[in-house]
């Protein structure tokens, strides 16, 4: 589980994040949605440690990654996996070579296990045939699917996905959401999504924490949307924008 | 003024954080191994092509301005030894390698910064500054030396090249003169700035790359930036090399 308490960012003199609470149980797709400029990808840099948060704290399973020395900061990071808006895939190395990449870093794996945990989580994501070839090579969604595979390589613990359906057509948006929702079932993860993408809201989002103004303006289920939008105009206007 | 020691400051930083233990080194002995190739051997080519060129320009215009028939041929050879170990070899192999290798690993790291790909190292939880930047060092300092070995020996060769094919003198004149005054000391002068000035154009263009923001212009920019930066920075180390050794 991660949990934020009272986090708090600026840039210079701009608060960006005012005190945010949020809980993120594993086991279920946690969404954070909100408009561009909410403060979401800011969030989500705050929680795998790109940007230090000025105050607050964020507590993986109780450590408290904003204050841990840098010796175990790096130990959580290891069991974190991102998938970047930009899928941030290793350009000079294969598919094959970039899921390999945390092994060979991390893992403890000899060659033969290491090959065995490549095709698994290969095939995990639907890549069977896509070893050999080059990130230019492939689609769009296949990339986003290399990105995830690699972040769940080192069976992680905690997925963090910026914007998984970015740039994809609705059918690859799909079937990303569906696979991130089957990985976090299956691997019982705690899966972070920062998503405006509404119908992977609707799809599966377990547990939703809508940023508005870099402050949590509600958190719920996507069961209680539908009520919640009738008393919260902000929520009703993002949801209302999204859907025309 | 603000603007420069903020820099200083950051460039020292990035440069102590690189020196930490690196995380593998099997993975760290292989990315050295492949920078070795990248800069050292892929710059063979423009290395011999200056060097022949420059000793031989070297010999023409120093024979050129000796018209005295009281100064013998062979102190062109003198000359053209002294000159090619002291300042030609390393400094300008050193500015024509801060323009080839150090605009290669500023647009290298810089794409990585702006497609997020050392956000991802850092995520996973590698140092990415060592990961990237020390192979690159450790490989430069080994590297640029080895060449500038090569551009002494070429440089020589050059110059005793043209000096025969023009007829200015025999090869084993102009040979006799560069080993009659030879000193040792030249070539760890020689050595010292090959390895200052690796250390400086393989740092500055990683520094110049890590911290690049934007896109792709701005990863054009980072280039051009680390390549100027080196070569004043490698002008400036050779006079304070040249004051405190010579």
């Amino acid at each position: 589980m991660i949990e934020l308490v009272n986090v708090n960012k600026s840039f210079a003199d701009k608060q960006v994040l005012f005190d945010i609470n949020a809980k993120f149980e594993p086991g279920i797709p946690n969404l954070i949605i909100g408009a561009s400029g909410s403060g979401k990808s800011v969030l989500l840099k705050c929680m795998v440690g790109l940007f230090k948060p000025e105050s607050g704290s964020i507590n993986y399973d109780g450590r408290d990654f904003v204050h841990l020395p840098y010796k175990q900061v790096r130990e959580v990071r290891r069991e974190i996996g991102m998938l970047f808006q930009a899928n941030a895939l290793f350009d000079s190395l294969t598919v094959e070579e970039n899921v390999d990449f945390p092994l060979k870093m991390f893992g403890k794996l000899t060659p033969d296990e290491c090959k065995d945990r490549i095709n698994f989580c290969l095939s995990r994501v639907g890549l069977e045939n896509a070893n050999k070839k080059y990130p230019a090579e492939i689609s769009g969604g296949m990339k986003k699917r290399v990105g995830i595979a690699r972040a769940i390589a080192l069976e992680t613990r905690y997925l963090f996905c910026d914007e998984p359906n970015s740039g994809l057509d609705p059918i690859n948006s799909r079937r990303i959401d569906k696979l991130l929702h089957d990985i976090t079932n299956e691997f019982k993860i705690t899966t972070v999504i920062n998503s405006h993408d509404i119908k992977t809201v609707y799809d599966i989002g377990e547990s939703i924490t809508f940023i508005y103004r870099g402050k949590v303006w509600w958190q719920g289920h996507r069961n209680d949307l539908d009520n919640t939008r009738a008393h919260n105009p902000e929520l009703d206007a993002f949801i209302r924008a999204s859907q025309f | 003024m603000n603007k420069l020691f903020f820099e200083l400051g950051r460039y020292i930083l990035f440069v102590r954080s690189m020196f930490l233990k690196p995380e593998r080194f099997k993975i760290f002995f292989e990315r050295t191994v492949h920078e070795m190739n990248n800069i050292g051997v892929g710059s063979i080519g423009i290395v011999t092509i200056i060097s022949v060129f420059v000793g031989a320009v070297t010999t023409l215009q120093t024979a050129y301005q000796l018209v005295s028939p009281l100064i013998p041929m062979k102190v062109i050879g003198t000359i053209v030894l002294d000159s090619s170990l002291l300042e030609f070899a390393p400094t300008i192999t050193c500015l024509v390698l801060a323009g080839k290798v150090g605009a290669h690993i500023a647009s290298e790291v810089g794409n990585m910064r702006v497609t997020e790909q050392i956000d991802a190292l850092e995520v996973m939880g590698i140092n990415s500054s060592g990961f990237l930047g020390l192979p690159k060092i450790i490989a430069g300092v080994i590297m640029i030396p080895c060449l500038i070995i090569v551009a002494n020996f070429l440089m020589i060769s050059g110059g005793i090249l043209a000096a025969s094919l023009t007829d200015l003198m025999p090869p084993n004149e102009f040979i006799q003169g560069a080993r009659e005054t030879f000193k040792m000391f030249t070539v760890v002068v020689s050595m010292t700035k090959a390895l200052v000035f690796a250390f400086i154009i393989t740092s500055m263009s990683t520094y110049e790359g890590y911290f690049t923001e934007g896109g792709a212009l701005e990863v054009g920019e980072a280039g051009t930036r680390a390549v100027t930066r080196s070569c004043v920075i490698i002008l400036f180390a050779d006079f304070i090399i040249a004051k405190l050794m010579l």
